[in-house]
């Protein structure tokens, strides 16, 4: 078997990792952007949290959209890129939390922010789920780890339904984006439901 | 367009203004849609001439008033007045209209008169935010005072910002301006005002009782459940040095307002 189509299907892989990567860091380039511009308006420190905490959430469904998509193409590039994206949402919700810790609380008032508020309360719990994942994202971890890595790494799960609530939690008036975004959750769940059993969706449960 | 005014210096701050650029482009108008910058980017699809006010409920002058005719009796006087909002960010703003009070007495209400309700325009062809599915507010948006609140000397109609014509995204052509009162009381682009005898529901109120309350005092004790009042960030806030400050009870005007509540227990009536 000759090496060129094998180089080019890796070349055209490379790209597509590039172009996703590419992709994933567009909501910070703009913040950084307006940052620069100063278009950020009078309250620039809750513009640029709420910015990552959406991107944080956003690319959680994108990493969670991967499978789907691997099995709807049947091309397995899709799974090539879902730790990159799962990297970039927690990138993004450390921002986010820096963010509020810094522009929004001042460092003051942490106790009773963390402990009386409920909306922050869930944001904190989805933040710490993710934690574990991001540090067993390597590939020596995932060997490590063997037949544990993967139902721990089902907390995105729960992390992805809480930071939901983080966001519907905070609505005043008008849930409408928020809707569509259960929706999207919703649907993803009942696809790996459908797809795996009710146990592909349960942490720590051996399937 | 330029107002003809006198300016109040018993009724103002010598506190930094707040820029005209953020005074009218960061509002909260969800009329107009729930993003800050909504308003200033649809509130020129609402018309605000000719404009009416209706008057009815217990009072000797009820009708249907053209604004003009509402306004005419009255000298525009400039006030300076902090606006805390229940989000807990804060502006200075040079407001142009004129006491409530004098309004008010023009309809002359009677002794049944123990509330005035105040009801924003309701027009979902001219304002988006009315058409939206998924708002949970019941429109007309719905304000409503105790009458000495109204009555009480700092109660203000505002029909202007910054010596010029109210801009539609800040509540034109008038609105009420209540600064020891979160900013959701001072209700925007009035078309209804009703005396009445039992207290009005508000609508923020009636969508999450457990976070805004009736009153709606400016009160660093008693937190929404959401977030702590004891802060604000006066705006413009930058983004390495937040403008954070120390939030006061009745947005420091507890000597203009404080007796209104005396007796009452702030943290059950807030």
């Amino acid at each position: 078997m000759s090496t060129a189509p094998g180089a080019s299907r890796s070349a055209a892989l490379l790209a597509f990792r590039l172009a996703a990567a590419t992709l994933a860091s567009m909501p910070l380039l703009l913040v950084v952007l307006d940052i620069i511009n100063q278009s950020l308006g009078p309250d620039p420190g809750q513009e640029v949290t709420e910015t990552l905490g959406l991107a944080a959430f956003q690319l959680l469904l994108a990493t969670l959209f991967m499978t789907p998509l691997q099995r709807w193409t049947g091309w397995s590039g899709w799974l090539r890129i879902r730790r990159m994206l799962g990297l970039f949402a927690f990138f993004y919700a450390s921002l986010h939390v820096l963010a509020f810790l810094q522009f929004i609380l001042g460092w003051n008032d942490l106790w009773a922010t963390f402990t009386k508020r409920p909306y922050v309360i869930a944001g904190a719990v989805s933040f710490l789920l993710l934690v574990p994942l991001a540090a067993t994202s390597t590939r020596w971890m995932m060997k490590k780890l063997g037949r544990q890595w993967k139902p721990l790494h089902r907390s995105i799960y729960p992390a992805v339904v809480i930071a939901w609530l983080h966001f519907i939690w905070q609505a005043r008036s008008d849930v409408g984006e928020m809707v569509v975004y259960g929706v999207i959750v919703l649907g993803l769940l009942a696809l790996r439901w459908r797809w795996f059993g009710p146990g592909s969706l349960i942490p720590f449960k051996r399937a | 367009e330029a107002l003809d005014y006198v300016a109040m210096p018993g009724f103002s701050t010598d506190e930094e203004k707040t820029p005209y650029d953020d005074v009218t482009r960061y509002n909260n108008f969800y009329e107009f849609g729930t993003g800050k910058g909504d308003p200033a980017r649809y509130a020129d699809e609402m018309s605000v001439t000719p404009w009416s006010v209706v008057v009815e409920g217990e009072c000797d002058k009820p009708g249907t008033y053209a604004l003009e005719d509402l306004l005419k009796p009255h000298d525009y006087q400039e006030r300076i007045y902090r606006l805390r909002c229940v989000e807990a960010w804060s502006m200075v703003i040079p407001w142009i209209g004129i006491p409530l009070a004098d309004v008010l007495k023009q309809m002359q209400p009677n002794s049944r008169a123990k509330y005035v309700y105040f009801e924003t325009l309701h027009d979902p062809e001219q304002m988006r935010g009315q058409r939206s599915m998924f708002s949970t507010i019941d429109w007309p948006y719905q304000e409503g005072l105790r009458m000495d609140e109204a009555m009480n000397e700092l109660s203000f109609l505002a029909v202007g910002l910054y010596g010029k014509t109210m801009p539609n995204q800040n509540g034109a052509p008038i609105r009420l301006v209540l600064p020891w009162k979160y900013g959701f009381k001072s209700i925007k682009s009035i078309v209804r005002i009703r005396f009445q005898e039992e207290r009005p529901r508000t609508t923020w109120e009636m969508l999450a009782p457990q976070e805004y309350g009736f009153y709606a005092n400016v009160n660093p004790e008693v937190d929404h459940p959401r977030w702590s009042q004891k802060r604000e960030r006066r705006l413009p806030s930058g983004l390495l040095s937040p403008n954070w400050i120390e939030t006061v009870k009745f947005n420091g005007y507890g000597e203009q307002v404080a007796h209104l509540y005396k007796g009452m227990d702030l943290r059950k009536f807030y």
